[in-house]
């Protein structure tokens, strides 16, 4: 197939898989492998059409659990990789998350969220919070967590993933769910071949003769040594978390009440906050875009004037912990949130927004 | 030292090979890792392929090839090899890549792996130790674990209505497409480690036509695991090993 010349920034209307699958193109992906999952399968469908056009591979492996060891093996290589999934198949990757954090690979994941626990449904979700910026393998360890809000951000933070992945030689998530993934909305993209890129030396290609074999492995049988490793990745995380994190703010300057959420539910929460400031209760809406590292120091002194705090996810309460962490029982930190697929509406999260002000005027009265 | 006796007026005409490291074997007394590794690395070491060569180790007993061979390496996760030697192939097509698995790695957690790798005809070496045993974790059944063969976990023998047949991967992979040469070697005897030599040279020799999957099951012994001497362990390998596991070419380039 003749290969087509590097397309120039470009303004679209796409989808917000799509999007993705384009930007990771345009970002110099070299290789992507994945299975089909919904509500994320035309990320490997849009590949499949463009990658051989293009630049870079796709494959379609046999499992998610192949797909992820795939990712290791060609990032142990020195490529730049992506794969994608969504919840039921992220699970299966965390075996090889944790040894892909371990053995310190650079790469890029990303979890349409979909409505679980179990196979559940493929309707929008933000269950996988905990999963996605706790751990979710086996060991001590993080991945750098995305959540982008709009098509545009889906295609951006695939830029701004592989970035942070190669800087830090970690996993990047990108954590979106079903309705960002399936949306259509206008997107900006960047030009290709725009990322720069290089041969990592620590990469296994063939050890020339004047050093010592490459040897890519999570394997460190001396509790001393396993020890030694564990510190370096903490110190790493430590930087990250001064260093790294991401968020919005919306009317936060004089809010009473400040409304945290991510992704989707952040822009159910925009029009709440708008709708709210139209009946006169002075709202605010903090977003992070990055969930691991945390805005933490930010909600802290947020938490100085604020009356109150309403967290909403779609879930049953996850993100919420690391706000009342932030908070640290400085003032009310109270939650909203639907599951199992639902969107909550602005007029619902309003509704809650209104008894928590009742509650907190008669208190002050 | 014996390391700076000069050898006056004699040719060397046996050495280690350079492509293996300093680091002494782990291998117990009598264990055919240490020769297979050795094979694999004396092939390398004569086609001059050290620097255009990438090996994956698995989980089991050669958890630590990386340690013995003098090339690129990567540890994959239990099962995982064929997934990593495809992402490392597919990302550089024109490297030699191999995986190093034991039985249970590649035949019992790695299934789906070792068939699809395969079955893709990914253009890789593929190099299975049956040793019938799961050695590092002290001498467990696998899948490749004969009929009434007592180990840590079939106590009483392998029986196999409750706990299944012994696995003959190797036929099962010669059985697809994607497989260019599929063969079972040995190396309890020396006839054998030089049959098996050649096999293991054909299957990264093969690598340059581009046209599938190689694939060689080396039979192999476990005297710790077996609870056997070494010397009784390949006694015990020919009179119940071999009749299962018969050795010799399954699939060859051109015949199907």
């Amino acid at each position: 197939m003749t290969k087509e010349p590097l397309k120039p920034r470009e303004v679209k209307l796409m989808k917000g898989n799509e999007a993705l699958a384009e930007a990771a193109i345009r970002a110099g992906m070299d290789a992507y492998f994945g299975y089909p999952i919904t509500p994320q399968s035309e990320v490997l469908e849009y590949l499949t059409i463009e990658v051989p056009k293009r630049s870079g591979l796709v494959l379609q492996a046999e499992s998610e659990v192949a797909a992820i060891n795939m990712i290791y093996g060609a990032s142990g290589a020195g490529g730049r990789v992506m794969t994608s999934s969504s919840s039921p198949g992220i699970s299966l990757m965390q075996e090889g998350l944790s040894y892909i954090a371990s053995a310190e690979l650079p790469c890029l994941v990303v979890n349409v969220n979909r409505g679980g626990p179990g196979l559940g449904t493929i309707q929008p979700s933000q269950g996988d919070y905990f999963q996605s910026t706790k751990g979710g393998g086996h060991g001590d360890y993080r991945l750098i967590v995305l959540a982008p809000a709009s098509v545009q951000e889906m295609a951006d933070f695939v830029f701004d993933g592989f970035v942070l992945a190669e800087k830090y030689r970690g996993p990047v998530l990108i954590l979106a769910d079903g309705a960002l993934g399936q949306m259509m909305e206008k997107v900006d993209l960047k030009a290709e071949g725009s990322l720069p890129k290089t041969v990592p030396s620590w990469a296994t290609r063939g050890r020339s003769k004047d050093r010592d074999p490459n040897i890519i492995t999570s394997l460190f049988i001396q509790p001393e040594k396993m020890e030694q490793i564990n510190m370096r990745l903490q110190a790493k995380y430590k930087i990250i978390a001064e260093k790294e994190v991401r968020y919005e703010e919306y009317h936060t300057d004089d809010a009473d009440y400040i409304l945290v959420a991510y992704g989707l539910s952040a822009r159910i929460v925009r029009k709440t906050v708008d709708l709210a400031r139209e009946k006169g209760i002075k709202a605010g809406l903090l977003r992070p875009q990055t969930l691991f590292p945390f805005p933490s120091v930010r909600i802290a002194e947020l938490a100085k004037h604020a009356k109150a705090f309403l967290d909403v996810e779609m879930n049953a309460g996850q993100m919420v912990e690391d706000v009342r962490l932030a908070v640290n029982g400085k003032t009310e930190v109270f939650f909203k949130g639907r599951m199992g697929g639902i969107i909550p509406s602005p007029e619902e999260i309003l509704e809650e927004l209104e008894r928590i002000d009742e509650k907190i005027v008669a208190y002050q009265e | 030292m014996e390391d700076n006796l000069v050898l006056e007026g004699l040719e060397v005409v046996y050495h280690k090979p350079d492509t293996l490291t300093e680091a002494p074997f782990h291998y117990c007394p009598g264990c055919g890792h240490g020769v297979a590794h050795r094979l694999i690395m004396e092939v390398v070491e004569e086609m001059g392929i050290e620097e255009q060569t990438i090996g994956i180790a698995p989980v089991g007993c050669s958890v630590f090839a990386y340690h013995y061979m003098k090339i690129d390496m990567q540890e994959a996760a239990h099962g995982r090899a064929c997934a990593v030697a495809t992402g490392v192939k597919r990302l550089l097509p024109e490297k030699y890549v191999f995986t190093y698995q034991g039985d249970g790695d590649l035949a019992a957690i790695g299934t789906a792996e070792t068939i699809h790798t395969v079955n893709r005809g990914e253009n890789l070496a593929i190099f299975f130790i049956n040793n019938a045993i799961y050695g590092m974790t002290g001498g467990q059944m696998a899948p490749t674990s004969l009929c009434h063969q007592v180990t840590s976990t079939s106590p009483y023998g392998r029986e196999e209505k409750a706990m299944g047949f012994p696995l003959k991967m190797t036929e099962l992979v010669a059985h697809l497409p994607g497989a260019y040469y599929v063969t079972r070697q040995a190396v309890h005897t020396p006839n054998a480690v030089r049959k098996c030599k050649k096999a293991i040279r054909n299957a990264f020799e093969y690598q340059k036509e581009n046209k599938g999957t190689c694939f060689v099951e080396i039979v192999s012994n476990c005297p710790s695991g077996w609870r056997l001497t070494p010397l009784d362990s390949q006694k015990w390998l020919e009179e119940n090993m071999l009749p299962m596991y018969k050795l010799g070419d399954i699939k060859l380039p051109g015949k199907d």
